[in-house]
């Protein structure tokens, strides 16, 4: 490190999955300077995937799992405060406004203010019964509900909305999905394994009805919903709603500032904004993505995590990791995620793109197979369902940069675990 | 209450005591046991609670899940043929009462 410009105090705004990393990572690297983390929830940063998934199983309240023990930031020496707002920066003076009316100064300031659900406008939508989950408090106030519930309609049939759509046809409830698109988890999968989970669901007991959005919602005179109106003008009762519609980024702040901002905020490949002291990571940056050969903001626990490491050495001038984007160096890791639905486990590796060539491996109809995407004969992503070697021997080929064929990855007897441990051919 | 023992490289022992259902992950990340991470929240996706099972406790243990076992060949520290776990798979309760584990000195 260089002393003249180490940072001396580096602002967080958000606790979540990425502004927890950061601090971490900046703290591993040796950083010794000041840290504040700003959270606006009032609960000590806490893990958000198990909200969608085990936390709605029935049974005595859950415990949500900590990011990290409450004695991290006392053993990090971290000012963290929880239920703090950042309303506005001031680029010039390098300083954070607060809602409590303090003010921070930073030499660093780092946004990772994550995203928001996207909310419906249709006529009904401000009745009692109708949720989105996204924070503890929506899981908990979703618990408490589901006991209490017979039919429940989701909208949008994405992870989170599929992923409740599950829970909640395990706790015996009556469940619809509404999807406008024409078949599930449309933008992150492809056609074939779309259509498996589009099946299964029904299997599962879910009235899955794709092309049909939301209308509006019906009311009792006590404000609560009682059912929802498609676009095709079929009614659903519904005791409960659950909204899974996507999010959008919080870019707010940054946008206030002055910041570049297009579909999140933009950062280059080492995660700096317009502003070289600002940095944006996780749900909230657009950045220039190797994998997807464009600019792209990923939503994940693999993303945020990931960034945040390659973040934390870049503002600390530690390489590699602290060249700008498109020069080696800048974030490259590879991305992916994973879903839980019922019995069903989705993991993807890799990011596909429309007119992937796809490749089956595996069986469908035992619930257990993976599609393997090809662009020009090159391995892109591995869609896995319930077949975790097959995902982490992707994870390992795209993290090397290296690929199959689609004859290999269709061929059963194709040893694929051993072939992506193999040490890549040196030039 | 059921009790687990994190025994670490530079001989120190974090004893806990928890209630039954806890996972050795969840029990580690919320008092605070030094090296175990839990970076994908409970979901066998990432492999940074790693331990090393006592042997004396090998056979209270369910078996090693498909997705456990993939995970395992991903660990920071080296796979201990019979002893290595995840953290977040191993629930105490009634069947384990009580289990030991040495916590390997890296996870990332």
């Amino acid at each position: 490190m260089n002393a003249m410009t180490d940072p001396e105090n580096v602002v967080v705004v958000g606790n979540g999955q990425a502004g927890i990393q950061l601090v971490d990572s900046l703290r591993k690297e040796g950083y010794t300077g000041a840290i504040t983390l700003l959270g606006e929830e009032p609960h000590h940063p806490y893990q958000r995937p198990p909200l969608s998934k085990d936390y709605l199983a029935a049974g005595k309240d859950p415990v949500p799992l900590p990011l990290r023990p409450e004695k991290f930031f006392t053993t990090n020496d971290v000012d963290a405060r929880l239920g703090a707002r950042a309303t506005s920066i001031d680029r010039t003076a390098r300083t954070v406004a607060l809602d409590d009316g303090t003010t921070l100064a930073y030499s660093k300031l780092v946004l990772a203010t994550g995203a928001a659900n996207r909310e419906l406008t249709v006529p009904g939508t401000a009745l009692s019964g109708i949720h989105g989950l996204r924070t503890l408090t929506d899981a908990q106030t979703l618990h408490a509900r589901l006991d209490a519930v017979r039919s429940v309609v989701v909208i949008g049939a994405g992870f989170i909305g599929l992923e409740f759509a599950a829970a909640a046809r395990a706790r015996g409830l009556d469940v619809t999905v509404l999807e406008y698109a024409d078949r599930p988890m449309g933008r992150a999968l492809t056609p074939v394994t779309s259509g498996f989970f589009a099946d299964a669901h029904q299997r599962l007991g879910v009235t899955l009805r794709l092309g049909e959005g939301i209308a509006s919602f019906d009311g009792n005179d006590a404000g609560h919903v009682t059912a929802a109106v498609s676009t095709t003008g079929e009614r659903y009762p519904a005791d409960l709603v659950l909204v899974g519609v996507g999010v959008t980024p919080r870019t707010e702040l940054a946008a206030a500032a002055g910041l570049e901002v297009e579909n999140g905020i933009v950062v280059d490949g080492s995660l700096r904004t317009s502003d070289p002291d600002i940095y944006a990571l996780g749900d909230c940056a657009s950045f220039p993505n190797v994998h997807a050969g464009a600019r792209t903001r990923l939503e994940s626990v693999q993303n945020a995590t990931d960034q945040a490491r390659h973040a934390a050495r870049a503002i600390l001038g530690a390489g590699p990791g602290s060249g700008p984007g498109g020069e080696p160096g800048g974030y490259a890791d590879l991305p992916w995620f994973w879903s839980n639905q019922g019995h069903l486990r989705l993991q993807i590796a890799g990011l596909s793109a429309p007119g992937d060539q796809t490749v089956l491996r595996g069986n469908p109809a035992e619930e257990k197979f993976s599609v393997f995407c090809f662009r020009n004969g090159t391995l892109t992503a591995v869609e896995s369902v319930n077949q975790p070697a097959d995902h982490m021997a992707a994870r390992r080929l795209l993290s090397a940069g290296r690929t199959l064929t689609p004859e290999q990855a269709a061929d059963p007897d194709f040893d694929l675990k051993t072939y992506s441990k193999q040490q890549p051919a040196t030039v | 209450m059921a009790k687990i023992s994190f025994h670490h490289s530079d001989g120190n022992v974090d004893v806990l005591d928890v209630d039954p259902g806890t996972s050795l992950m969840r029990a580690a990340v919320t008092n605070g046991v030094d090296g175990i991470v839990g970076e994908c929240g409970g979901q066998a996706m990432c492999a940074t609670c790693h331990v090393y099972v006592r042997p004396e406790y090998l056979d209270g243990l369910p078996e090693i899940g498909e997705d456990e076992e993939e995970m395992l060949e991903c660990t920071a520290g080296p796979r201990d043929e019979t002893r290595s776990r995840l953290g977040c798979q191993i629930t105490v309760g009634a069947d384990l009462e009580q289990i030991e584990v040495d916590v390997p000195d890296d996870q990332i």
